[in-house]
């Protein structure tokens, strides 16, 4: 068992629209922006052009890519080879009901506007490219307490509402 | 929460840009009015203006000089800056940077915030980008919190570890003892956590995975519990409580049972039970009976366990769910060698799988069919991969006609049955098969001497329907070329009777040779079986025009090959029928003799080419010898054409064995090593010759200095015979330094046509010391010639 081996389980997750345009970027090990910019591009070619009935599994170099569409956005997922493919397509569908929860009906538009948002959730759902916490109601309720926290530190400072 | 206004408006302002050129303007703009608020000391609006940043940053642009800024914003007390500032430096940070190091003190502080939402930031940022430094740095405090704190705290911790040890692999042994408490944790987000860090624990080291192996049996209670537990609102997913926690436990305990009877057994019974509960209907269950599988397989079950596991795996073939197909069958191609005939079970779903949608399901179907092929399903297999074969996409033609070869080649329950199913495969894949392709299959037929008759029969019309397939046309007209006695003889026992005229045979070969589709390796093989033809069927003279045409052809091998074969009407016909016999069965070789080269041109190709357009080759072997040399070389396609090596014309007929040898030995006669002619006041003059005909021969001279001083002016003169024309090349230098350190060579052609005694004088001219140095010598003998001088 050689320590080099040891990864975690996922290695990015990308969001995209059909367009290629980037909508949120999570890397999980450390990487260059350029080798970055090239993942990114890499993705988005590939998976824009599978065919629509095709099975949600690519092969790239050394990872398995797990996408799915959900309306008009890409969810991409890196995993590591030795990872299970099937719940790796429960754990995006886990992150869109947690943003769908939370925008209620979440749609593209939501991500643009208040990509911070989505950024904040995934960082209670996942973290140093692991799964955090399994439970939705758990992430949901902190997501709302975090919030609050917010608000209420801002209504300390007496400064207008955003 | 109310959104970030100014935020907003600026995103909205970019989307609204029409041009790139547009959106670039409206970003400079926001990025300048960000810089200088940056600059601002106090600024409510500070989080907004990162927050901005961090947008265009996601564009693609620029974004640098908010690094900074989110490390005076991680330090700040309030907690929307916090927020923002930890995700910008997730963002904008990687532990290469040097402003990373920067936060570690916030972190620090923040870990032991009172808030856990802020402790929540620090955490999830040093499990995101901590470098080496701040986790060593940072990890006692990891270690205390991953004791004494609440559950959110517990399983942020956790995986803050798990970052820790991937990073600084010695500070395993730091949580061991953490990890192992939590097991006993009922929050599921903790128990994941601790089943995570445990994980990766053993995984780094072999004798944590042995401490870890007595946990066993509480991780089998955990997954009892999940798996026949009632419903569970907080952790439910269609049926399946907590799936996320179950695969990763899943995982663990392969990794303990892996190559371990005892750990093994222990946990059995519970795979059993996993394996048969989970529903699976939904991807949900699926996934967890995936993993449940891969354990199974991975560790030392019992074959009971392990043939339900590769059930459940067949099971999942005949799953509409194109996914849940696909990691069948991956799953299945990795168990193959060692469960084979557990997957052959399953033979029939995944042979049907070849005709599935989906491109990748079939790479797979294809992969795993030929992995199936043995000698008892061989005729079956390769009806259903022929059948693949006609239909499939072209990305995976030449590995499906790479694998039915092979497979046909292991496995062929005949020597007609082999042969049928490479003429299947070169008609309906011939442009996506291998070179050696060509050679194998003529090799092969050569073989199977009963079928000769069948063979070419089966070409011939192969050839009439459809010329376009390179492969299968050269094979054709080599078989035509050989065994056209037999097509002409019109019946043969395994084909219906057909009668074939000679000019029938002859308008094929002319329609190859002729064609635009043809490459020029065709057409040669269709020339070369023209003239095979002359020997073996009657009347002969539009072979002669045929080969008369390609005398002028564009190929150069085809202009060759023609005018060789014109010779061979003219000069030397009565050498004909025996350079043109029928080939004996070649001999199966190992690649690097003839097989493995691109052996479909015939041996003439790989003879140093130094023929002269139109100069009769001569044939100097008896046709005795050419199947000597057959045998000898041990694979070639055509019989030795008259080989174009100049010393064979002056040699004896009593030499001619060891010329044969000569011939063989390296393709191109080797020079002989060059003598010393000359050595006087340490001037050395070695002489090496070469023939490139049977009157023309290049002698290479080489000078060398062994004195003490440079020798400069050096040249060297050379007279011969009257009838002995002499050309002398440019010499290399005029200038020998001392001490050998460089040489000076000369070329001189000789062409001696009336073959006379062959002598040469030199003159050696120089200069040395300031004074001019002449001397001659006669050379009467050259390496290489007989002492008669030819």
């Amino acid at each position: 068992m050689s320590h080099d081996n040891s990864k975690p389980l996922m290695r990015f997750l990308l969001l995209f629209s059909r367009q290629g345009k980037l909508r949120l970027q999570k890397w999980f090990t450390p990487m260059s922006d350029r080798e970055k910019k090239k993942i990114i591009r890499d993705m988005t070619t590939m998976v824009l052009a599978r065919q629509p009935r095709s099975c949600n599994f690519l092969h790239w170099k050394d990872l398995k890519i797990i996408y799915k569409r959900y309306a008009s956005l890409y969810f991409c997922l890196a995993i590591e080879s030795q990872e299970n493919e099937l719940l790796a397509l429960e754990v995006i569908h886990r992150y869109v009901e947690l943003l769908d929860k939370y925008f209620g009906n979440v749609c593209e538009l939501d991500i643009i506007f208040n990509f911070e948002k989505a950024y904040f959730i995934l960082d209670e759902f996942l973290m140093g490219g692991e799964i955090q916490e399994t439970s939705k109601q758990v992430v949901n309720r902190c997501i709302e307490s975090s919030d609050m926290l917010q608000e209420t530190m801002e209504e300390y400072m007496s400064k207008p509402a955003f | 929460m109310s959104p970030s206004v100014p935020l907003q408006e600026m995103i909205r302002a970019i989307r609204s840009a029409r041009t790139q050129c547009e959106e670039r303007g409206v970003i400079q703009r926001e990025c300048a009015a960000i810089r200088a608020q940056f600059r601002q000391v106090d600024n409510g609006a500070r989080s907004h203006n990162l927050a901005k940043l961090l947008y265009v940053h996601m564009l693609g642009y620029p974004a640098h000089f908010g690094q900074m800024e989110c490390v005076r914003m991680i330090a700040s007390p309030r907690y929307s800056e916090k927020r923002v500032g930890y995700l910008g430096a997730m963002m904008l940070l990687d532990e290469k940077q040097d402003a990373s190091l920067l936060i570690t003190n916030s972190i620090k502080n923040d870990l032991s915030h009172s808030n856990q939402y802020v402790q929540s930031l620090a955490l999830c940022t040093l499990a995101c980008m901590g470098s080496a430094e701040m986790c060593r740095d940072l990890a006692p405090e990891i270690d205390r919190l991953l004791r004494a704190s609440n559950s959110y705290i517990k399983k942020k911790a956790a995986l803050c570890a798990v970052h820790i040890v991937r990073k600084v692999q010695d500070l395993g042994e730091l949580f061991a003892p953490a990890a192992r408490s939590l097991l006993s944790e009922k929050n599921h987000g903790v128990l994941h956590g601790a089943v995570v860090l445990i994980t990766e624990l053993c995984e780094r080291n072999p004798e944590t995975l042995e401490r870890f192996r007595k946990t066993v049996p509480d991780l089998v209670q955990i997954m009892k519990g999940l798996v026949i537990s009632g419903y569970s609102p907080e952790h439910d997913v269609a049926g399946i409580s907590d799936p996320f926690l179950q695969v990763r436990i899943l995982r663990l305990l392969r990794i303990l049972g892996r190559n371990n009877e005892a750990a093994s057994d222990a946990m059995n019974d519970l795979l059993a039970q996993v394996a048969t509960n989970t529903d699976s209907t939904k991807t949900v269950g699926n996934a967890v009976l995936y993993e449940t599988v891969l354990t199974v397989l991975d560790i030392k079950s019992e074959s009971g366990l392990r043939v339900l596991a590769v059930n459940i795996l067949g099971r999942f073939l005949l799953n509409n769910d194109r996914n849940i197909r696909y990691i069948a069958m991956t799953s299945l191609q990795r168990i193959v060698g060692t469960d084979h005939n557990a997957v052959q079970r399953h033979r029939g779903t995944i042979v049907d799988c070849l005709k599935d949608q989906d491109a990748s399901v079939k790479r797979r179907a294809l992969e795993l069919s030929l992995a199936l092929v043995s000698a008892s399903n061989i005729r079956s297999m390769m009806k259903e991969l022929l059948l693949f074969l006609s239909s499939c996409p072209p990305e995976l033609r030449a590995q499906a006609a790479s694998g039915i070869f092979y497979a046909a080649e292991r496995y062929a329950p005949s020597q007609r049955w082999h042969i049928d199913t490479i003429l299947h495969v070169l008609t309906t894949a011939g442009g996506d098969v291998r070179d050696e392709t060509v050679p194998n299959l003529i090799q092969l037929i050569t073989n199977a001497s009963e079928l000769h008759c069948y063979t070419v029969h089966k070409l011939y019309r192969a050839l009439l329907n459809d010329i376009s397939q390179q492969s299968l046309v050269q094979v054709a007209c080599w078989c035509i070329g050989e065994y056209g006695d037999l097509l002409l003889r019109g019946e043969c026992q395994e084909t219906e009777p057909a009668q074939v005229t000679e000019d029938d045979v002859l308008d094929a070969l002319e329609t190859v040779l002729q064609s635009h589709m043809s490459s020029p390796a065709t057409r040669g093989f269709a020339l070369t079986a023209t003239m095979k033809l002359s020997t073996r069927i009657l009347d002969n003279v539009d072979v002669i025009h045929v080969g008369y045409e390609f005398s002028s052809a564009l190929s150069l091998k085809l202009q060759q090959r023609a005018v060789e074969y014109n010779a061979l009407f003219r000069k030397y016909d009565h050498m004909r029928a025996a350079v043109l016999e029928r080939m004996p069965v070649i001999e199966k070789n190992s690649p690097g003799h003839t097989n493995g080269e691109s052996a479909g041109e015939p041996m003439k190709e790989i003879q140093p080419p130094k023929v002269k357009q139109g100069e009769p080759l001569l044939p100097q072997q008896p046709a005795n010898q050419v199947c000597d040399l057959l045998g000898l070389l041990g694979g070639s396609e055509e019989p030795l054409q008259p080989s174009p090596a100049p010393g064979l014309s002056l040699n004896t007929a009593s030499t001619a064995g060891g010329d044969l040898l000569d011939l063989l030995g390296g393709l191109e006669p080797t020079p002989p090593a060059p003598v010393t002619v000359y050595e006087k006041d340490g001037v050395t003059l070695t002489l090496s010759c070469e023939k490139q005909s049977d009157s023309v021969l290049t002698v290479t001279l080489t000078a060398s200095n062994s004195t003490d001083s440079d020798m400069s002016s050096f040249t060297l003169q050379a007279a011969v015979p009257k009838s002995v024309q002499l050309h002398m090349k440019a010499p290399s230098g005029d200038f020998l330094p001392a001490r050998g350190a460089a040489k000076v060579t000369q070329m001189v052609v000789l062409n001696n046509p009336n073959k006379v005694n062959l002598k040469m004088r030199i003159r050696v001219s120089y200069t040395s010391q300031g004074s001019a140095f002449q001397d001659t010598v006669q050379i009467d003998s050259f390496p290489g010639l007989s002492a008669a001088g030819h």
